[in-house]
């Protein structure tokens, strides 16, 4: 279809007839590929060519690639057409296919070795980090002006207020459905009124918490990550960097504080909510009225039992916007990587969540809190 | 330059494009012919962009046609617009490369798209492309993030370049770039239009750019384009033109060109 191949005696005669432009790419390729080339030398013929770009430019220059390598001599008949002449002067006329791209390969153990120092930068940079949000910190008790009030505001508005109905509506589905197992397992020992302490030791001590953490490190740690790898690729870092503006202490710091007191306070609704959706299901499911719920629920809790939960709550607070704004800056050059860090920033966020959640049982175990 | 005037390639009838209570083009009229590279000049704000934007079909005009090769590009679906798509290439102002992929790939997307194609046919096209633009080949492998912002232009120009079209709409092609790239890139784009016959339209802000490759210019003045050859515009009666091609900048253009008073 685009090339005639004909063998006269030892001679082939070679017509490429058609389209030979970018559009016919595909067919041009298997044409060239698929072609019989025997014969001791060949004639090539454009004759009947009825377009030629660039594109076919270059397939006639593979065609005349894979003759010489095969060893068999070739000439044009008539000139040799203009846009190959051209291409050839681009492409230089000795080499007859041009190297392949190099694609890296890595070596498992470079890789590894790679891999361990990149994680031993990434600690030291992180704990650099931590120090310099505290040093801001400690700066802004000696000057109150460098707190940011307004942003900080603004992100309790935006990570704590526009969160709670999620927040609200997933403790209370969570504690629904633990007291309805619950209350399946305990109802055979005929211990139901046991759904009361379960629920209630549970979802204070743990569950509000955790979970409000948890969704908090989706919802906001991904929004920091992103909003200062976008700044940071806008070049908008560097011009406040350029400006004098500390940016921990505008971007980094009121998003920290503005956390460390909206957590807390979602988590006060977690508890409040998980706490009625244990009471909805007990008066449902196993008829416990709601006055005998609350009779049994302060019979189930100490006084450190509502504060065990919220105390760890600044901290996660912490902990997801440190990460979420650390991943940002990181950001460096494309839209990859912006995607890539804000991805580590929830996963680790979530990770380092529950590993202190985990340190913070150690101790209290411990103390007998 | 033809004596002839060519077929028209790019037809432009009546656009009008208005933002709330912002008229941006009131009935602007544009023609380019077959062969030439006729540049888009106006001031900042003037709708250069959005003009651009309206002939690709990335936003829709309040009114008015847009014909590229005689065919309506608001009038066809599917398979007719990815042709049309197919036959012209673009620039963007700030390159547009895909970051995630190397100057190779962002090169060769464009020809994968267009269906399946052997590695080495791939990468001999890009590496064809590349040098067409003049660009070494350790490029190749190389990261956008890893260019300067004058070989950034060039591989954007090698991706518009990657299916041989015959129309080339580039925005800004030499803004950012200092004077000896910028002539540089004016040259080649000469080059490549003498040696594929291509037709160009050209946004932008430089004069000296202007006066070396443009062979018609069209101003965006008042919401409407007035258009015509290089000759006739510098002398053109219109203010703002006026201030345009003989404010100091524009002198200053002018006097380097030989054979201009």
């Amino acid at each position: 279809m685009y090339l005639d191949s004909r063998a006269d005696a030892s001679l082939r005669a070679l017509s490429a007839e058609g389209r030979w432009c970018a559009d016919q790419a595909q067919g041009l390729a298997r044409a060239i590929e698929d072609v019989e080339l025997g014969g001791t030398s060949a004639v090539l013929d454009a004759g009947r060519i009825e377009a030629l770009d660039l594109t076919g430019a270059w397939f006639l220059r593979h065609l005349e690639g894979r003759l010489r390598t095969r060893g068999i001599p070739f000439e044009w008949r008539g000139a040799r057409p203009e846009a190959l002449e051209f291409a050839s002067s681009l492409l230089g006329d000795a080499g007859a296919t041009p190297p392949p791209l190099l694609r890296r390969r890595e070596e498992p153990l470079g890789a590894l070795g790679r891999w361990t120092v990149r994680q031993g930068g990434q600690a030291h940079d992180g704990l650099e980090y931590l120090g310099r949000i505290f040093l801001v910190w400690a700066g802004a008790f000696v000057q109150p002006r460098r707190l940011r009030a307004k942003s900080i505001v603004r992100h309790v508005y935006e990570t704590g207020i526009q969160a709670i109905p999620i927040v609200a509506l997933i403790a209370f589905l969570i504690s629904v459905i633990i007291a309805y197992i619950g209350a399946q397992e305990l109802r055979q020992v005929g211990g139901e009124v046991y759904v009361v302490d379960l629920v209630t030791l549970s979802v204070l001590r743990e569950l509000g918490v955790l979970l409000t953490a948890i969704i908090i490190a989706g919802r906001s740690g991904s929004a920091f990550a992103a909003e200062i790898g976008v700044m940071r690729l806008n070049e908008e870092i560097d011009a406040l960097r350029a400006i004098g503006i500390n940016v921990v202490e505008v971007l980094v710091l009121p998003r920290v504080i503005g956390l460390i007191i909206a957590l807390p306070l979602l988590t006060i609704i977690a508890d409040a909510m998980g706490l009625a959706g244990g009471a909805v299901l007990s008066w449902l499911v196993l008829d416990i009225p709601f006055n005998q719920f609350v009779v049994r629920m302060q019979e189930a809790i100490a006084p450190t039992t509502f504060w065990a939960g919220l105390l760890k709550a600044p901290v996660f607070a912490f902990v997801i916007a440190m990460i979420g704004t650390f991943r940002g800056i990181q950001v460096r050059d494309s839209s990859r990587e912006l995607g890539r860090l804000t991805t580590v920033a929830v996963v680790e966020s979530i990770f380092t969540v529950l590993f202190v959640d985990a340190v913070f049982a150690v101790v209290y175990w411990k103390l007998d809190f | 330059m033809a004596a002839e005037p060519a077929e028209p390639v790019v037809v432009v009838r009546g656009i009008v494009n208005r933002f709330r209570s912002q008229v941006v083009h009131n009935g602007l009229d544009m023609e380019v012919r077959k062969g030439e590279i006729f540049g888009v000049v106006g001031g900042s704000g003037s709708g250069k962009s959005v003009l651009l934007r309206t002939i690709l079909g990335l936003q829709t005009p309040r009114a008015g046609t847009v014909e590229i090769e005689g065919r309506d590009l608001s009038r066809l679906h599917g398979a007719e617009l990815r042709a049309v798509k197919r036959s012209y290439g673009v620039t963007f102002q700030h390159g547009a490369l895909f970051s995630s992929l190397t100057v190779a790939e962002n090169v060769q997307l464009p020809l994968i798209e267009a269906g399946r194609l052997p590695e080495d046919v791939l990468d001999g096209l890009a590496d064809l492309k590349l040098r067409l633009v003049g660009l070494p080949p350790g490029t190749a492998t190389k990261y956008p993030a890893q260019l300067s912002g004058g070989m950034i232009k060039r591989v954007a120009l090698a991706r518009a370049l990657a299916l041989d079209p015959e129309l080339l709409f580039l925005d800004e092609p030499t803004s950012g770039l200092d004077p000896i790239a910028a002539s540089a890139f004016d040259d080649l784009l000469l080059y490549l239009q003498r040696s594929l016959h291509l037709t160009v339209v050209m946004i932008t802000h430089d004069l000296d750019s202007i006066f070396r490759t443009c062979n018609r210019v069209g101003v965006i003045v008042d919401q409407h384009m007035i258009s015509d050859t290089l000759e006739g515009i510098v002398h053109n009666p219109h203010p703002w033109i006026r201030e345009y091609f003989h404010g100091a900048r524009g002198r200053l253009a002018s006097l380097e060109r030989p054979g201009r008073p």
